[in-house]
């Protein structure tokens, strides 16, 4: 049985029609990129994923967690999927280290000393283990997004989620972040990553997704559909971005 | 019979009345803020109906005068066979009024901590209350400090409109002194001078507290 599986997935904002079935199998260790304009559906595709956007019509099911049409146990999904998000949305008042710490600790109520070596374990995975301390507006926007994908990962999650996670970085920050996912990939992470970065798609991603008008358009291995597109869509889009 | 006052009686009892309007105003402001941090999570709440509660309640109070609100508990808890002093009367009524209006401040404090910050504690699993606990009210509470304490000002002043439900505070003492010294331009005087000596302070604070929190962002 697949990690994650959504089958007729559809999903309004108003009168727009924002998903328009979706049938998506993801399987244990997959890296699947999702591409296509703004506004054609992905980001929210990605967020329903962990329940931050209810579901209309179809069914999302994660690791045997399922979701029907929004309803469900969204906490029991969420222990399941990490998220890191375009803005980090690292917590403020929080160091790296309690970042980390604090879902292990309010939903798993493990004890401090286990929180504190999770903690210490995820940083040093994400290279920065010398930040413990640090609160976020210390740190630079690699460094904070690095914090992000540790605290996520302290859930020990099934699949992550990555939402334009170097959108909102300096260019010669992209690489910093782009190495540490590499990296989860290549340990076997299931990952599934909202992306403009399409060489990073090409080169780490085993899946590739091109989403058009709120629907999966065209699907398949990077480095074979990148190469050559079966619909017009996907040539235009690749021939606007790479 | 005629008793004389001297300016230093007017004074003294001016002072007894002033420790009244000051209990009152240290209650009203611990019990309305323990009651608006309740207010502010039904209304904050994804419960419709405790938001719509919370919705009511807050406009019910923010849109009648203090006054009012005072002479319902005071007139309209005898007719529900409960007595009540003139103190508890106004202890309780501006009990109300402090919570209505704090909750309404805190939830601009709370709305004012970015969407994104629900968002990450949601997807790390947190429930609502632990969102609020541990994410939202710590980052809200820097930004509530100041528009709080300056409402503590509000709170002070208000205590003044008890007087008419009978409660004897600072105004009360010196509308009674005025009438025994006929000398309501120097009672009143110093009943003013009285209010200001408490709440100066505390605008001053709210402004300090202000600066600080403003500089530290």
């Amino acid at each position: 049985m697949s990690l994650v599986s959504i089958s007729g997935l559809h999903k309004h904002f108003g009168t727009n029609h924002v998903l328009k079935g979706i049938d998506l199998q993801v399987e244990q260790g997959d890296v699947i990129a999702l591409i296509g304009r703004s506004g054609s559906g992905k980001s929210t595709l990605l967020r329903t994923i962990n329940g931050l956007e209810s579901i209309d019509e179809g069914e999302l099911v994660v690791d045997g967690t399922a979701l029907h049409h929004g309803e469900g146990d969204l906490r029991a999904l969420r222990q399941k999927v990490g998220m890191v998000f375009q803005q980090f949305n690292l917590f403020p008042h929080l160091t790296a280290g309690q970042n980390v710490m604090l879902a292990p600790t309010v939903v798993k109520k493990l004890s401090k000393k286990e929180t504190e070596d999770i903690a210490k374990e995820m940083l040093l995975k994400v290279g920065l283990s010398d930040k413990f301390h640090a609160f976020p507006d210390q740190l630079s926007g690699g460094q904070q997004q690095r914090v992000a994908i540790a605290r996520a990962l302290a859930m020990r999650p099934k699949v992550m989620l990555c939402d334009e996670i170097t959108s909102a970085l300096d260019p010669e920050l992209v690489n910093e972040v782009l190495a540490v996912v590499q990296q989860l990939a290549a340990e076997g992470m299931t990952l599934i990553m909202v992306t403009h970065e399409m060489r990073f798609a090409r080169d780490v991603g085993n899946k590739l997704i091109f989403m058009h008008h709120g629907r999966i358009h065209e699907s398949g291995d990077p480095r074979i559909i990148l190469a050559d597109p079966q619909t017009p869509e996907l040539a235009n889009f690749t021939r606007a971005v790479m | 019979m005629f008793v004389q006052f001297t300016t230093w009686d007017i004074v003294r009892n001016l002072l007894e009345g002033g420790k009244w309007t000051l209990a009152l105003s240290l209650i009203a402001f611990v019990l309305g803020g323990t009651a608006g941090l309740l207010v502010l999570f039904l209304r904050m709440a994804r419960n419709r109906v405790a938001q719509a509660l919370a919705k009511g309640y807050i406009e019910l109070f923010q849109g009648t005068p203090l006054l009012m609100q005072l002479f319902i508990v005071f007139f309209g808890l005898p007719l529900a066979g409960i007595d009540v002093s003139p103190w508890l009367a106004a202890a309780l009524g501006l009990t109300l009024f402090t919570s209505a209006y704090l909750a309404e401040i805190w939830r601009g404090c709370v709305e004012s901590v970015p969407r994104g910050q629900w968002e990450a504690s949601a997807s790390l699993a947190l429930g609502f209350t632990q969102q609020m606990r541990h994410v939202i009210l710590p980052q809200a509470l820097r930004v509530a400090i100041a528009p709080t304490v300056g409402f503590s000002v509000q709170v002070v002043k208000g205590t003044a409109v008890t007087s008419i439900i009978g409660f004897t505070e600072l105004t009360k003492t010196g509308s009674m002194l005025a009438n025994a010294t006929f000398q309501p331009f120097l009672v009143f005087g110093l009943v003013a001078a009285g209010y200001f000596a408490l709440c100066y302070p505390l605008s001053l604070y709210a402004k300090s507290l202000e600066r600080k929190f403003h500089v530290a962002r």
